[in-house]
């Protein structure tokens, strides 16, 4: 079970801002969905090797060599604000305040 | 004949025979796009920058693709043109860079007309998860196309684009394929690269053709699969020429039917359907087993942990700071990353990011993330072994055919459409789907063909060969706005 | 000395490795370039770009392991640290997390007390994130501004053990950590460009105790000196804890330059759950015995062999040895010097004297300097071969150290050339003895310093350049035949 504390904190962590409403249904969705993959109890895997990759592939490494950089211009197209040459963002404020 | 109708194949051989001219085959395709796009809806945006009157044939003559037209899923970056992967988050996100499936296909001389409609972030099962608007499915007007790659496959389907290019990380290739008539190939991990491929689940994405035949997937792999420095996940290594397998054989072909897969929970039409396309190969020549596997309900689980892992922290990067959307008047940063996520995320995106935050959060890392790691270990070996002895393993590409917009409201009913296509993803095997008949409301029924790492060519031969014994002769679906 | 507590110390030190392009792309790392200049896709984070890995950040930081007496990982792999930050493009960090490349090092400090081993538990690589500038100071601005030319800069972090003892042994670690990493070439540990960071954890305990007292975090130390001055602080603020029995709470803490003293950063830095996980858009690493064995071949000598062997070898002091050997460059510098002019001690002199006064004067670093060992030694045997005066040789030296000329040419360029020929001399040395009949009577009187006196005022009109030997010896022919 997954309580709606507990998804105000996955939600923070997640930098998410729920409503109320959305709260409520995701403690309920997720504790369901929680509830189906717990389903993997019923496999013994205590000797088993976890997978993170399924290709036999190692040591991919690049040459310490320098290309050019985007132009700065294709660098801030998308910025949704900037100031001489930067990604502007707002301020960072304390917890406190 | 019509020339949308014409599969690329078809195409290119009529430009080399100079039979046609390309002018020609744009004219017919946006001819039947300005037709049929109103109600099907399968683009985000369309390249506008294509100028037909300036399409010099002549430029394309020594290419492989000879300028043909492609269409691909919109969570591939295309430089100067929107990559928006159906999200708010992204729409007016215009990338910097081209994706290496693109350049590749550019350097084979394929013209790409449009970006598909997909579900946000490539996060769904029926495209109905696109921020912008569902896709409708050719065939039914109230159906959907399946998904996520939901416009591509129906692009093709409704003949507004020969071949597209797809991404497939629990399905999404395959199952739309399904639900549309089509065919639709998911590569192995790392036969093609994924830089420039929006990532859901690095784990588990991979980019795959969608075609109306085997032909034109074999052309297309030929174009997209290799190797790339970019993606350290690209496998290096040599490719055969993927159309010298497309032969009507499969004699001496050990196929294995997974008893796990048939005893669930399946349309009675669908397991017919696929069980006589199966009895039509050993007809052919191919030898039918039934054979043990771990049960795809626990790939199933699996899925969902690793991939919506990995997705929350691919997706956090969606924080108004460098490109896309920004919640405006903030107060502050904080407030303004979780307005920004929360305006530009649609729900199932959201879900999804808090399933893979908690599942990664601390206390609960081994019981769920590495438990399904481990779990993924069964899975892949399982199949692994299963193909020691098998050149195949069939099964339907989906429980149903395609089912009504709005149908499915509850996720986890949603995420069972994926229930035989997510344990090819989780083992990281290529599988092809195939049309294999009607259901009786006209829908089109897929079967899934899979096969061992690295041999795409194996099941391009199958799927081939099905594809003639069967001889659907899939024509095109009513399209009410048609003229 | 604190009879009754033990202070206990670990540090956490964050350097950048010196390649040319960055850990997971191409881009420059180079420093000061103007904002966003040094980006590409990749490093901002870009919706689809992949990380490839730079395989001389990993053969620098396996040198650096293998430098510190660590065990080199033979299975390696990345992990992802979630969090966010404006600095931080993708949301996460690529660092490694249960599976660094190297652990189970250790270093030795000479301290007062003797010998200090410390230990050193882990090296892992890393990303370095982006540069956050605010608009006026941190609580009081209306925004920051982000440069991301900093992304993706190579990392090593090494972090020791709790073997640490003193705030004085601390800099003693560091000092020995930078200088082992500029032998290696690592790292230009160059803290003001923030190429070497450190964050500190202090504890007190009761001596003879082995449980850990609570521990404190400071951050935001950006020098040595300020690093152990911040120490220092932090163990009289515990201490005065104790014995006032208030509790220590476990925090970070900034060190603030300016008021000399660490401020608690309370609820500024909440505690975080990074949920690492392994990163799959890159493969596993495994370094196996060749490419540690290759590495470990091409590790050049560290600075504490080295001393001993310029003593045994070389003969010159361990005065001398201790400070050729402070840096690399130094002891190349000497070795290759010597190599072309066989006197060790004089070479020695030359760069401890001569050479170090301008480095400092000019406030240089010594890899900047124009001279090489070769040109030094060319220069002494000039002065060998009576081609130069050592005064003249004072003045080629200051030249070749900026320019880097040949000596020969400067001393023909500048007409610095000795003059050892008779003929010209004669005429001169005549001048002086009849201008100067007062030292003449005294040098026959057999006050023989007088000539001294003589030969300086040869020496001041020929700018210098006037065989003194020579001089002498005519003065004293020239006088005993008056």
């Amino acid at each position: 079970m997954i309580n709606e504390e507990e998804v105000k904190k996955i939600a923070d962590l997640a930098s998410l801002k729920l409503s109320e409403e959305e709260t409520k249904t995701f403690a309920k969705q997720l504790s369901d969905i929680v509830d189906y993959v717990e389903k993997l109890d019923e496999l013994d895997t205590d000797d088993i090797v976890p997978t993170a990759y399924t290709i036999p592939v190692k040591n991919v490494l690049r040459k310490d060599e320098v290309e050019e950089s985007l132009d700065i211009e294709k660098v801030l197209k998308n910025a949704p604000e900037e100031l001489d040459n930067q990604f502007r963002v707002p301020k960072i404020m304390d917890e406190d305040n | 004949m019509k020339l949308y109708t014409r599969t690329l194949s078809d195409l290119k051989e009529m430009l080399v025979e100079e039979r046609v001219k390309l002018d020609d085959i744009y004219e017919s395709i946006s001819y039947r796009v300005k037709n049929v796009e109103p109600l099907v809806k399968a683009y985000v945006n369309q390249n506008e920058e294509i100028d037909l009157d300036e399409l010099d044939e002549k430029d394309y003559e020594d290419t492989y693709l000879k300028g043909l037209p492609i269409a691909i899923k919109d969570n591939m970056s295309t430089e100067n043109l929107k990559t928006t992967c159906s999200s708010k988050m992204l729409e007016d996100y215009v990338p910097p860079y081209n994706a290496t499936v693109v350049n590749k296909i550019k350097e084979a001389g394929g013209i790409i007309t449009g970006k598909t409609n997909m579900d946000e972030f490539a996060m769904g099962s029926s495209t109905e998860n696109s921020a912008f608007n569902p896709t409708v499915n050719p065939w039914g007007k109230n159906r959907v196309p399946g998904g996520s790659s939901g416009g591509s496959a129906a692009a093709v389907a409704a003949g507004m684009a020969p071949v597209a290019l797809g991404s497939d990380t629990g399905g999404s290739i395959r199952q739309p394929a399904s639900f549309c008539g089509v065919v639709g190939l998911k590569p192995t991990y790392g036969a093609v690269s994924r830089y420039g491929l929006v990532a859901f689940a690095s784990s588990l994405d991979q980019i795959g053709p969608l075609a109306r035949n085997v032909d034109d997937i074999a052309l297309m792999m030929n174009v997209i699969a290799g190797n790339d420095e970019k993606d350290s996940t690209c496998v290096d290594r040599t490719y055969p020429d993927f159309t010298e397998y497309l032969k009507n054989d499969v004699e001496g072909y050990k196929i294995g039917i997974p008893n796990q897969y048939f005893e669930m929970d399946i349309d009675d039409e669908v397991k017919e359907s696929v069980m006589n396309a199966v009895k039509q190969l050993e007809k052919a020549g191919a030898k039918v087993e039934k054979v043990d596997v771990t049960g795809a309900e626990y790939a199933l689980a699996a899925y969902y942990i690793i991939a919506t892992a990995e997705a929350s922290s691919n997706l956090a990067r969606y924080d108004g700071v460098r490109y896309g959307l920004r919640a405006e008047d903030a107060n502050n940063l904080n407030d303004m990353f979780t307005e920004t996520r929360q305006q530009g995320f649609g729900e199932e995106v959201k879900r999804r990011i808090m399933l893979g935050t908690y599942v990664l959060s601390a206390g609960y890392y081994d019981d769920y993330y590495l438990k399904a790691q481990k779990v993924r270990t069964l899975i892949k070996n399982d199949f692994d072994e299963l193909f020691e002895e098998y050149d195949l393993i069939v099964s339907p590409t989906t429980p149903t055919t395609a089912f009504e917009i709005g149908e499915k409201r509850d996720p986890l009913e949603m995420y069972a459409a994926d229930i035989f296509t997510v344990p090819v993803n989780i083992a990281g095997i290529p599988a092809i789907s195939v049309p294999c008949g009607f259901d009786n409301k006209g829908l089109p029924i897929g079967i899934q063909l899979m096969g061992p790492h690295f041999k795409e060519e194996k099941l391009i031969q199958a799927a081939y060969s099905l594809e003639k014994i069967l001889d659907l002769d899939i024509d095109y679906p009513d399209l009410e706005m048609e003229v | 000395m604190d009879n009754k507590f033990e202070t206990v110390i670990g540090l956490e030190v964050h350097v950048q490795l010196d390649t040319d392009s960055k850990i997971f792309c191409s881009c420059s790392t180079e420093f000061g370039k103007e904002p966003n200049t040094n980006t590409c896709p990749v490093c901002l984070g870009l919706p689809g770009t992949l990380p490839v890995l730079n395989k001389k950040a990993v053969d620098y930081l396996v040198m650096t392991g293998l430098a510190l007496n660590c065990d080199i990982a033979s299975y390696s792999k990345f992990d992802r640290k979630n969090y966010f930050y404006p600095d931080l493009p993708k949301a996460y960090q690529i660092s490694q997390y249960d599976l660094p490349l190297a652990k189970d090092g250790y270093i030795e400090v000479e301290t007062e007390e003797g010998t200090h081993k410390i230990g050193i538990t882990r090296i892992h690589l890393e990303e370095d994130a982006g540069k956050l500038i605010h608009e006026g100071s941190i609580d009081k601005s209306s925004g920051s501004l982000v440069d991301y030319n900093r992304t993706g800069v190579p990392l090593a972090e090494i972090v020791s053990e709790p073997d640490i003892r003193t705030p004085a042994q601390a800099r003693e670690y560091l000092n020995y950590l930078k200088k082992t990493l500029e032998y290696l070439g690592v790292s230009d540990c160059n803290m003001e460009e923030g190429s070497l960071r450190c964050d500190a954890n202090i504890s007190l305990r009761p001596r003879g105790q082995e449980q850990f007292g609570t521990k404190v975090e400071l951050k935001n130390m950006n020098s040595f000196k300020a690093i152990e001055k911040a120490l220092a602080y932090e163990q009289k603020r515990q201490r005065k804890l104790i014995d006032n029995t208030d509790e220590i709470i476990q925090e970070t803490r900034t060190w603030d330059e300016d008021k000399n003293k660490t401020i608690s950063m309370r609820g500024k830095e909440e505690a975080n759950d990074y949920r690492y996980f392994p990163e799959p858009d890159l493969v596993p690493l495994e370094i196996n015995e060749n490419w540690a064995e290759e590495i470990r071949e091409r590790l050049p000598e560290m600075p504490s062999v080295r001393k001993n062997r310029f003593i045994k070898e070389y003969e010159i002091p361990e005065y001398d040895a201790d400070v050729l050997t402070d840096s690399r460059e130094l002891a190349d510098l000497f070795e290759e010097c010597v190599t072309e002019y066989n006197d060790p001690k004089e070479v020695s002199n030359w760069i401890m004297g001569e050479f170090l006064r301008l480095v400092n004067e000019e406030k240089m670093e010594v890899g900047d300097t124009k001279i090489t060992g070769q040109l030094l030694g060319k220069m002494l045997k000039m002065m060998d071969e009576d081609v130069i005066s050592s005064k003249i040789a004072k003045t080629v030296f200051e030249e070749m150290f900026h320019t880097g000329k040949d000596p020969e040419k400067i001393v023909e360029e500048k007409g610095l050339k000795q003059i050892s020929d008779e003929d010209k001399l004669e005429t001169i040395v005549e001048n002086i003895i009849e201008e100067n009949p007062d030292a003449v009577e005294d040098i026959k009187n057999g006050k023989d310093k007088a000539i001294g006196y003589l030969v300086g005022q040869v020496m001041k009109e020929t700018k210098g350049k006037a065989n003194p030997q020579m001089v002498n010896q005519m003065f004293r022919d020239k006088i005993s035949e008056l």
